[in-house]
């Protein structure tokens, strides 16, 4: 589904992310974890065409898709979330969520200014699509709030349906339980895994591990920008790598 | 997780949305026959066309973020496009209206382009460098312009039908405004107007779901400078003679005031924004020497105690909203 290639993004002398290759096979829940400063939202926002990578190809369903513009993904089944939220705070929560199916509307201001037909019909029918996944999400009892009267975990799910409502080929999820506290985080989990069990290709980037472990198929571990280790939950857990990283190395004699 | 129970949520389009309208148009109805001279007309006319002029604004400003400090210019250039057309080339004046609108859409299509990945304060002084430039242009081009002196404008007259006169131009005016207000809230309501709004929020989370943020900024833009460059035409065919003030750089900052104090990303805030700034300055006109420092104060209550701008801020409370 997802292949990335010898994936390489410098800013000036700073590389932050040095050739890494990886496949996203669909359906699967993939994660990336890495300690802080790792590379792992520079990753994401390359995938997601946020920036132009310096080197390297990343495939989507054997379509180059590097340096493509955000706007022209969202066409290609691309969506994500944000780890800083990114919610429109001037709209409602329903209207948020019912940007994600931008594409599939019709956008033109003149045929809009003139009302023109089925426009109207197609967005009452988006609306009630959009309260679905905000129940979906367990955002159901906020589809008449403002985004801006909303709590932070909510904002969360919140951007979690509006990638939904785009119907996408996958999904990344940059720290969905960043800030969350231990039951918002719980419930997250559960979310994720939802998604899996609906066989929605899902890339996320996480720090908390327990839910990295208990959602992932496969999980790919890095650190100063380079690929450390990729492999099924158990295998990371048990890589000395890995352990190095996050805990320090084991040196001669310590 | 509450189930889904929203039925006026489902159905946004509630009946009750065309009780301001059916307002607007029995007030526009009634006015010429209360009007007791003229004059009054006069003002009736400048606040249509204000209004107008602003609720197009409103949607670039409020409705996308984008600030403009050079709509004055786009306005002058309609007037000026259709003066010059008109009585130095003898265009009938449709086709010189039509043909300016054109000429200033794609002109504000290429600046946009150019100026609108510029943001904020950048985006602000590269239309006020655009709103002087023709300013200058249309002062200094005497040869057509007749300079600072001003020009006269012919009669304005469409399938042989002229409109001269303060109460046949008011019925073409009141029009306008209520096809304004039509257009915008039918923008407003529809998806384009839901995206402006989410690129305004965050720009780069609207463009994560497929909107073309750059595209639509330039839209609005065009199509906002259109507006200003008809409302232009048709006003100097109203007031016969124009000046390079109406292109002027107090001209441009009144029209983002009228915005700002109606309500951003209101179209009613427009409405009232517009009839109030053009209202004020004859309203006080009698306090002698005294009306700038009353037109500042009440500026100045107004943002202090409606924050959001007049209508979205009476909105707000009397539907005791959280905001």
């Amino acid at each position: 589904m997802l292949v990335v290639e010898n994936l390489t993004k410098t800013f000036g002398g700073v590389t932050a992310v040095s050739d890494v290759s990886f496949t996203v096979e669909k359906g699967t829940t993939h994660a990336v974890i890495g300690p802080n400063g790792a590379g792992k939202t520079t990753l994401f926002n390359l995938i997601t065409g946020v920036y132009t990578p310096t080197l390297g190809s990343i495939r989507l369903e054997g379509v180059e898709i590097g340096g493509i513009a955000p706007e022209k993904l969202a066409r290609r089944g691309v969506s994500r979330t944000f780890q800083n939220l990114q919610v429109s705070m001037n709209l409602s929560a329903l209207e948020n969520v019912m940007t994600g199916a931008h594409l599939e509307l019709n956008s033109s201001l003149v045929a809009a200014m003139v009302r023109w037909p089925g426009i109207a019909a197609k967005d009452r029918a988006l609306r009630a699509r959009a309260a679905e996944l905000l129940d979906f999400v367990g955002c159901g009892r906020y589809a008449g709030a403002d985004a801006r009267s909303m709590p932070y975990g909510a904002l969360k799910r919140l951007e979690i349906a509006r990638a939904l409502a785009a119907d996408p080929k996958i999904l990344f999820l940059d720290e969905p339980a960043a800030g969350l506290n231990h039951t918002e985080t719980h419930e997250i989990e559960g979310l994720i895994a939802e998604l899996g069990r609906r066989g929605i290709t899902v890339v996320l980037v996480e720090h908390d591990m327990k839910l990295v472990m208990s959602v992932s198929t496969r999980i790919v571990v890095l650190d100063y920008g380079k690929k450390l280790a990729e492999g099924t939950p158990e295998e990371i857990r048990t890589n000395r790598d890995v352990i190095a990283a996050y805990l320090g190395a084991e040196t001669e004699g310590a | 997780m509450t189930s889904l129970s929203f039925p006026n949520l489902l159905e946004p389009r509630s009946p009750m949305r065309f009780v301001p309208l059916a307002i607007l148009v029995a007030v526009l109805a009634t006015l010429p026959f209360v009007l007791p001279n003229v004059w009054y007309f006069d003002v009736a006319i400048r606040i249509a066309a204000n209004i107008t002029v602003v609720i197009a604004l409103n949607l670039l400003i409020g409705h996308c973020g984008q600030i403009s400090l050079g709509h004055a210019g786009f306005f002058g250039l309609g007037a000026y496009g259709s003066a010059i057309l008109t009585s130095l080339y003898a265009w009938p004046p449709m086709l010189a209206l039509a043909a300016t609108a054109i000429v200033v859409g794609l002109l504000a299509w290429l600046v946009a382009v150019a100026i609108l990945r510029l943001q904020g304060h950048y985006l602000a002084m590269a239309t006020l460098g655009l709103g002087i430039i023709v300013s200058i242009v249309l002062t200094n081009e005497s040869a057509f312009t007749g300079g600072p002196d001003g020009m006269s404008v012919p009669d304005f007259a469409v399938f042989g039908l002229r409109i001269a006169g303060e109460k046949a131009w008011y019925w073409v005016f009141a029009g306008l405004v209520v096809a304004a207000v039509v257009f915008a809230t039918n923008i407003v309501e529809s998806p384009a107007g839901r995206a402006l709004r989410a690129l305004h929020g965050s720009e780069i989370a609207a463009r994560v779901v497929g909107i073309d943020t750059a595209s639509f900024k330039t839209r609005v833009f065009a199509l906002s400078a259109v507006v200003a460059a008809v409302m232009g035409s048709l006003s100097a065919h109203y007031m016969g003679f124009i000046t390079p003030g109406v292109a002027g750089f107090s001209k441009s900052v009144e029209l983002v005031t009228m915005v700002v104090v109606g309500g951003l990303a209101s179209v009613w805030g427009s409405v009232f924004g517009a009839a109030l700034l053009t209202l004020l300055p004859d309203v006080l006109a009698h306090l002698e020497g005294w009306e700038t420092l009353a037109f500042g104060m009440i500026l100045v209550a107004t943002m202090i105690f409606l924050p959001r701008g007049i209508v979205p801020s009476l909105v707000a409370f009397f539907t005791k909203k959280e905001g």
